[in-house]
């Protein structure tokens, strides 16, 4: 030990160490191999993926679960093209992440040397910001950026590449600094005073209004101040697919998820709002539907922390720049001075046209008794068995949408998912990252048959990495999403969306993996098959759910559709 | 679609111009012209850059998310100090060299090469000054051309260009 120089790799790993991180998910390789060396005496937990996307994936859900920066490390070339899909992942839903990766040497740069790839190149498209280290004597500081960059402002994705030769270079190590960022200033502010004041006088006045909460008010830590302002003012929230449990789903004022498979009440308070103030939300196309005839009626106040958000696809009356914690409470602060203790509005009339409308138009399914059992059905008694005290993962397609309709959500950092990007495979691997960081909590993924056969291999690492993730495979036979599209808008031709049921054999493959594997195709036997998954807590287990092959997600909007245009369920069609 | 003429200083690092002109294609944002050079202040570029595009604000909140960028600014036409360098070979028989020279000449041209049956001119000055010297220059025959890209500094305020005259 002390007879080893201290080299670039030794000041990676303290700068990390410096930046608080205490778990790396990560594959290693040859450009990336002085770095794992110092790793060993390091406090650092390296979890070992079975492949670079996993990595990434897990470190997007440690990520999510904490609101702290994931790490992922990978080598040259194939290690960083394969960490692509969850940086672009992470750029989409803006979560903090910084990569790590290998390079060759400084000299073969550009030379189509052994795993080269034009990392930093690449990187330009998918991530917030990108480093090429030429110099191990900037280490400190580059990592010290990386972290901030991710984590301020608007967070997302850095990646930090670094040639082998670099990683050699002996070096010391010296306290950071950001001096090195002049163009590089988020906003932070409370918004304008101007803007806020002129924000509540439309609220106050206005007779619809609704809340338009995106994944933002997560990322800012902003549930609390949400809730406050919600019921101060007393305005409905809806809350997007990256904002599920940023308000509590059993609020009176809740209405659910807008949008393309959104709830009823969601979707039409928003069209039929007057007032529409979206917070940390972007007018994502999912949401929007047709955006000429999105909330015709609506004058719109836009907060977020990126201004480029606002503006972008509508103009709003109102654009606020700022944090959206801070944004809340300064407008919580003016609500009441302006009120001086008179009462909120009442808006009798609006607040029991959206209690008709959740009366008249819910969430819909029905269970045969014979089965098989639908997802609705199986998340519905999960969440009655669990209290819904667990931190949920979801691959893409329809089960995410059912996970995100039924779960009913309390709180935030308890819903992890890929938004923006669509990433199927992505519950697996985020359900691992988020257990790694959260042994305490129970972590669910709720996965698709066809997600699940995309990244399933990562479950060999929550086996060797003692990482008791609980994994939930709805077989439908197929990808149930392009299946739907299919049977809706291409005369029912089924074009190579169907898997089959007949392989694999999943509580086998499970075994095969370390994993305790069981089944259910009862509707009775959902419950047990519960009992029987929450019980296990010494190793990964997985439940494959004998589901209908040709269950429709509803309710409905097609895409490009106007939202007024709801389709309830096959009868509408 | 408008043409828009954006200022923007950035940090001189290495990749700083492949992420703005990424950023350009990524946002499908077309560029007409880009010039790139160093400023008075070390560590700093300007990038000059012509865009094709019915607005800029998207655009300006898009660079100025951009790490190493650090001031965007939008110059208007009627705001701005333009000028850009050609170079153009005009096709010219030695009988009418005297008429061409004499033409280019009012451009404030400078021959910079002659052929047995072409004289290169190099001319600078606003886009309007360039356009003007191609239409009294393409009856004869143009050749060949390239441009340098526009550069462009906002004028002084009509104050500050007061308190300057006065001292």
């Amino acid at each position: 030990m002390t007879d080893k120089p201290y080299t670039g790799s030794h000041s990676l790993l303290e700068s990390l160490e410096h930046e608080g991180v205490e778990m790396i998910f990560g594959v290693p390789g040859g450009a990336i191999l002085p770095a794992y060396d110092p790793l060993l005496d390091s406090p650092i937990r390296h979890v070992l993926a079975r492949h670079e996307q996993g990595a990434g994936h897990m470190a997007e859900g440690y990520a999510m679960a904490t609101g702290r920066v994931g790490v992922a490390m990978a080598t040259s070339g194939p290690g960083a093209t394969n960490l692509i899909t969850p940086l672009q992942n992470a750029k989409m839903d803006s979560t903090p992440l910084v990569a790590i990766t290998g390079q060759v040497g400084t000299a073969a740069i550009g030379s189509d040397a052994f795993q080269e790839a034009y990392t930093t190149g690449l990187a330009m498209h998918v991530t917030k910001h990108s480093y090429l280290v030429t110099d191990a004597d900037t280490i400190p500081d580059v990592i010290h950026e990386a972290f901030h960059i991710a984590a301020t402002g608007r967070p997302g994705p850095v990646l930090v590449d670094i040639p082998k030769d670099i990683l050699n270079q002996h070096t010391t190590w010296s306290t950071p600094s950001l001096a090195g960022l002049p163009g590089y200033k988020p906003p932070s502010s409370d918004g304008h005073p101007r803007q806020i004041k002129a924000a509540i006088e439309l609220i106050e006045s206005a007779e619809r209004p609704v809340l338009y909460v995106g994944g933002g008010v997560i990322r800012a830590g902003a549930a609390a101040e949400l809730l406050a302002f919600a019921e101060a003012a007393n305005a409905p929230v809806v809350t997007t697919l990256m904002a599920r449990g940023a308000f509590p789903d059993g609020h009176a004022l809740a209405l659910g998820m807008p949008g393309m498979h959104g709830t009823y009440t969601a979707t039409t308070a928003i069209q039929k709002s007057d007032v529409l103030v979206s917070i940390g939300a972007r007018f994502d196309d999912r949401v929007t539907g047709n955006v000429d005839s999105f909330a015709p009626h609506a004058k719109v106040i836009h907060i977020d922390v990126d201004p480029a958000e606002i503006g972008k696809v509508r103009n709003p009356e109102i654009p606020i720049v700022g944090d959206a914690r801070r944004v809340l409470e300064a407008l919580t602060t003016r609500l009441a001075a302006v009120r001086s203790g008179a009462p909120a509005p009442t808006r009798e009339s609006w607040l029991s046209q959206l209690g008709v409308w959740k009366a008249e138009k819910p969430l819909s399914y029905d269970q045969p008794e014979e089965g098989p059992v639908k997802t609705q059905y199986f998340i519905e008694k999960l969440h009655a068995v669990t209290g819904g005290d667990a931190i949920v993962a979801a691959g893409v397609g329809q089960h995410q949408m059912w996970a995100s309709q039924f779960w009913g959500f309390s709180q935030p950092g308890t819903w992890i998912n890929s938004g923006g990007l669509g990433t199927m495979g992505f519950a697996v691997p985020a359900a691992i990252g988020a257990k790694a960081a959260r042994p305490d909590r129970t972590v669910i993924a709720l996965d698709g048959d066809g997600c699940f056969q995309m990244t399933f291999q990562e479950l060999i690492t929550a086996t060797t990495e003692n990482i008791p993730v609980k994994v939930v495979v709805f077989n439908n036979g197929g990808y149930g999403m392009v299946k739907q599209w299919q049977n809706l808008f291409y005369g029912g031709r089924i074009s190579a969306s169907d898997l089959g049921t007949t392989v694999p054999d999943y509580p086998k493959l499970a075994e095969a993996m370390g994993c305790v594997g069981l089944q259910v195709d009862q509707p009775d036997e959902v419950e047990s098959a519960i009992d029987k998954m929450m019980s296990v807590d010494d190793s990964p287990v997985v439940l494959e759910v004998v589901s209908p092959l040709d269950e429709m997600c509803f309710p409905m909007v097609p895409a490009g559709g106007s939202n007024d245009d709801i389709v309830m369920g096959r009868d509408d069609l | 679609m408008s043409q828009h003429t954006l200022s923007v200083i950035v940090e001189d690092k290495p990749g700083v111009l492949a992420r703005v002109s990424a950023m350009f294609s990524n946002r499908a944002f077309n560029i007409h012209s880009l010039a790139v050079g160093p400023t008075h202040v070390a560590g700093r570029s300007h990038i000059t850059v012509v865009v094709d595009a019915p607005e800029l604000e998207q655009l300006k909140k898009q660079l100025h998310k951009l790490v190493n960028v650090i001031k965007v600014t939008e110059l208007e036409p009627s705001d701005a100090l333009e000028s850009e360098v050609m170079i153009a070979r005009i096709s010219a028989d030695p009988v009418i060299r005297g008429e061409i020279g004499d033409t280019a000449g009012l451009f404030g041209a400078r021959m910079i090469d002659l052929g047995p049956d072409s004289i290169t001119f190099e001319v600078s000055g606003t886009p309007e000054h360039l356009a003007s010297f191609l239409d009294h220059m393409r009856p004869y025959g143009l050749v060949d051309l390239v441009k340098s890209g526009r550069v462009a500094m906002k004028k002084l305020s009509d104050v500050a260009r007061t308190v300057v005259g006065q001292s």
